[in-house]
């Protein structure tokens, strides 16, 4: 092409100053690490205390990727040449490692060494995995199921006055102009004015009671689990309410309620009475909730030894609380072995869901597993719905 | 500031063409430093996208902003030659630069390699590459974002696995194999011949289908566009744009450290020449200078690489001094930097630069080796072979289709890093859309096939 020669010269002159071709590349790998991130959630999440303290976003720490060659394997000891004041039979350490990180050059050994901090907007993390699990949305029990509200989405040329973007509109006129030291002067083109969409708000209040089992033979995996998996309840049903409370109760052959950054510190000592913990739940919602206003759910997390002697008295305290709750779930942690819900607790709740109330239970044995255990109390939650409506 | 290095660069050109430096005419043009360091990423003014591109990028980033990287210069070769500086040097450095940037024009021009892959790459890469940016961002366009991002991550993970003995525009294979043995117009045969003509000439016309490869192919990237038995055209042509790339890149790689010696030494003999420099900015381009051809970091006894500005400096310095100009300018044509370092490092020039083998063991302990010229030959030249790039080729299409590439172990000494090679398999697997077995040998030295998928 004879006019390609004079014309990459000319127009280089052009982009190079508002296009970089490096960030672009830069911003296609980051979200290639997002990409990959978003398949390991549930493991990352559950490191940090983010279930209700007003974090909305999630900082992960990861490493550059990199786009693979064939390679040599490395040797033990490597070969090469060097400059400077040195003798056959001199010793030394490498200087180049004295000096800190980020030191050698691109493709050198050295890659995984700059880490980056990705940050994570819980909301987009909560919608795409809805969306990409196909959970379905709740319906609220009680109450008006969902209200409309105008939100700010988007800009467009033409608007009232006093949705008038300034900032936008100054971009609008630099980008036309391609001189920022110039006096702006607008024309009606370079305008941006916020529009308004309608979105969907879900209108009800909700309570979530997350009940744990803290006695000895709980381990400290066993109550990350189950915290995990209380975090992603949440993220579920934040979905649906507008606003929601949450309950923490602890028990071991007594319960209490804990504020959330003490109740994952818990760790008792001793038996499983979990009746103590349905009764406490009981109680709290005698005092504070009334079931005609506010949908009530309760998971509880337990290795499921349940003692033998409280099973009439945790049925009755159970069956109460279903009675009132739009779904209660029980979630088995046995990281040690899995014994696939065939325990005291376990038969209580089959019991419970074959009789035709709203709850489930789930064995959950491994980090990987969370995802399957939040999709089955939510496909659970929305058959028992609609089962008697 | 611009304006007043303009007027010294015609000068300074008239003074190189008096010194014997023969060059294309080469178009200056200074950008922010912020184009300098992407032009260092890519290797190009305009490259394809990619996203390991972002990586380098960000690497750049971080070593700028550490003050250890300074970009004065970056020249690509042709004619007329494009040579970008930074819009931030000042007056000596542009003065320097200039000169420098005549060495790199005129070693470009004349060297055999550089000519040769130019005959071949044509004298308009920049242009070239320009268009291959187009065209991948028209495939992004139709096949989506995904799918041609597959195609390059299998492309340039093979950007170095290229034959440059061969032509760039090469044919493919002949479709059969030559007869092995002619037959031999004896007696007999003359005899069966008249017997029944018919019988005989068939005889003789059945043709063997040759193996694909014929040979053990060492340029992947020609052979999977060539012979990948689902590959579409588009994915073709990606593959081909690639090797085009690599064969503009593989004479600044093989020839770095003449290049950037030569360059070097003009723009050292250049300024004590040019008597039309002030005073002030020939002391601070001579500073700049040193600098640059700074073999060890000023605050360290010793370096654990060499530095190519200052050996090649240094050697060229030499070469001139004990042979003259002219052989320098024959040595400059005919050799890349195998036959630059073997023939003409001398044990006399090694000593006195310092140069040292040294064995680093993996916690960092570092043991200098005895003096040995040729093994320190190799030394230098050991991250050169092969274009960087174990040895890796492929040998066999089985019938039904997978691929047999084969890693050369007694060439490079040791086997592949499995990992990553696994990870290239999975890459090279997306085009090629049969199995890839990859043979090689792991740490006990028996050997190892890798299987993707």
């Amino acid at each position: 092409m004879p006019e390609s020669t004079d014309k990459a010269g000319s127009d280089a002159a052009k982009w190079y100053d508002l296009f970089s071709r490096g960030a672009r590349d830069w911003l296609r790998h980051d979200e290639k690490v997002r990409e990959s991130v978003r398949k390991h959630l549930p493991q990352i999440v559950s490191g940090a205390d983010v279930i209700n303290e007003g974090a909305r976003t999630v900082r992960v720490p990861v490493r550059m990727l990199e786009h693979y060659h064939f390679r040599l394997r490395r040797p033990e000891e490597q070969q090469g040449a060097g400059q400077g004041k040195a003798k056959p039979g001199d010793v030394f350490s490498d200087p180049s490692k004295q000096r800190g990180p980020g030191e050698k050059g691109s493709g050198g050994q050295d890659e995984g060494e700059v880490q980056l901090l990705l940050e994570f907007k819980i909301d987009d993390i909560v919608d795409w995995l809805w969306e990409e699990m196909q959970l379905p949305n709740l319906k609220a029990r009680v109450g008006p199921s969902e209200e409309t509200d105008w939100i700010r989405e988007g800009w467009d040329r033409r608007g009232a006055r006093s949705r008038l973007d300034r900032r936008r509109s100054f971009k609008e006129m630099v980008k036309r102009r391609g001189n920022p030291a110039a006096t702006p002067t607008f024309i009606d083109e370079d305008l941006r004015y916020r529009q308004l969409a309608r979105r969907r708000q879900p209108a009800v209040h909700a309570v979530v009671f997350f009940m744990l089992d803290v006695s000895g033979s709980m381990s400290d995996r066993d109550r990350k689990l189950a915290k995990t998996f209380f975090f992603w309840v949440v993220q579920g049903l934040r979905r649906e309410y507008r606003s929601l409370e949450t309950v923490f109760v602890a028990h071991t052959t007594e319960a209490w309620e804990f504020t959330e950054p003490e109740f994952f510190q818990v760790s008792g000592t001793g038996g499983t009475v979990s009746s103590t913990g349905f009764n406490k739940v009981r109680e709290i919602i005698d005092a504070r909730y009334n079931p005609g206003r506010c949908n009530i759910y309760l998971f509880y997390a337990s290795d499921g030894d349940n003692s033998v002697s409280d099973s009439a008295e945790a049925r009755e305290s159970l069956s109460s609380i279903t009675g009132d709750a739009c779904f209660t779930g029980y979630v088995e942690v046995s990281s040690g072995l899995s014994r696939q819900l065939a325990t005291e607790t376990g038969r209580l709740f089959a019991e419970l869901s074959s009789a035709g109330c709203a709850a489930g239970s789930y064995a959950l044995n491994d980090f990987d597993d969370v995802w399957g255990a939040v999709r089955h109390f939510f496909s659970a939650e929305a058959k028992a719905l609609e089962a008697p409506g | 500031m611009t304006e007043d290095w303009k007027d010294y660069t015609q000068r300074i050109e008239e003074l190189a063409g008096r010194s014997g430096l023969k060059f294309h005419p080469v178009e200056f043009e200074a950008v922010p430093d912020s184009f300098m360091m992407e032009i260092a990423v890519y290797g190009l003014p305009v490259r394809m996208p990619h996203w390991s591109f972002g990586v380098r990028y960000i690497y750049q980033l971080i070593q700028r902003h550490m003050g250890n990287s300074r970009l004065f210069e970056v020249v690509f070769p042709g004619n007329p030659g494009h040579a970008y500086l930074a819009a931030s040097n000042g007056l000596a450095e542009n003065i320097l630069v200039t000169a420098h940037v005549l060495g790199h024009a005129d070693f470009s021009r004349n060297n055999l390699m550089f000519r040769r892959c130019q005959g071949q790459v044509s004298e308009h890469i920049v242009e070239h590459a320009a268009n291959h940016a187009r065209q991948i961002q028209q495939a992004i366009e139709q096949y989506g974002m995904q799918r041609v991002e597959a195609v390059l991550d299998a492309a340039l993970a093979l950007e170095q696995h290229i034959d440059v003995d061969q032509s760039l525009r090469r044919e493919r294979y002949p479709e059969y194999a030559p007869d092995a043995k002619a037959l031999v117009d004896d007696d007999f045969r003359k005899r069966f011949a008249s017997l029944d003509p018919a019988a005989a000439s068939t005889g003789i016309e059945i043709k063997k289908r040759a193996p694909v490869p014929p040979h053990p192919e060492r340029d992947l990237l020609w052979f999977v566009a060539n012979y990948a038995p689902e590959m579409e055209s588009w994915e073709r042509d990606i593959f081909l744009a690639v090797r085009e790339e690599s064969f503009y890149f593989y004479p600044v790689f093989a020839t770095q450290i003449m290049n950037e010696g030569w360059a070097s030494y003009w723009h050292a003999r250049l300024l004590r020449e040019a008597d039309f420099v002030p005073q002030q900015a020939y002391l601070d381009a001579i500073k700049c200078h040193s600098d640059v051809v700074r073999p060890v970091a000023a605050d360290q006894q010793v370096a654990l690489h060499i530095n190519p500005y200052h050996l090649g400096f240094s050697m060229w310095e030499k070469i001139v001094e004990k042979q003259g100009m002219e052989a320098a300018r024959n040595i400059m044509e005919q050799d890349d930097d195998f036959g630059f370092i073997r023939n003409h490092l001398t044990r006399e020039l090694a000593d006195e630069l310092g140069l040292f083998r040294f064995s680093a063991r993996n916690d960092g302990h570092v043991k200098v080796l005895e003096h040995d010229l040729t093994a320190l030959h190799e030394a230098v030249l050991n991250p050169k072979y092969n274009f960087g790039a174990p040895s890796v080729i492929a040998t066999h299409v089985r019938n039904d289709g997978t691929l047999e590439l084969t890693h050369d172990n007694s060439i490079d000494g040791r086997g592949l890093d499995l990992e990553r090679s696994r990870r290239v398999l999975d890459y090279v697997q997306r085009v090629w859309r049969r199995p890839i077995v990859l043979s090689t040998v792991n740490q006990a030295g028996s050997t190892l096939e890798l299987t993707a998928p």
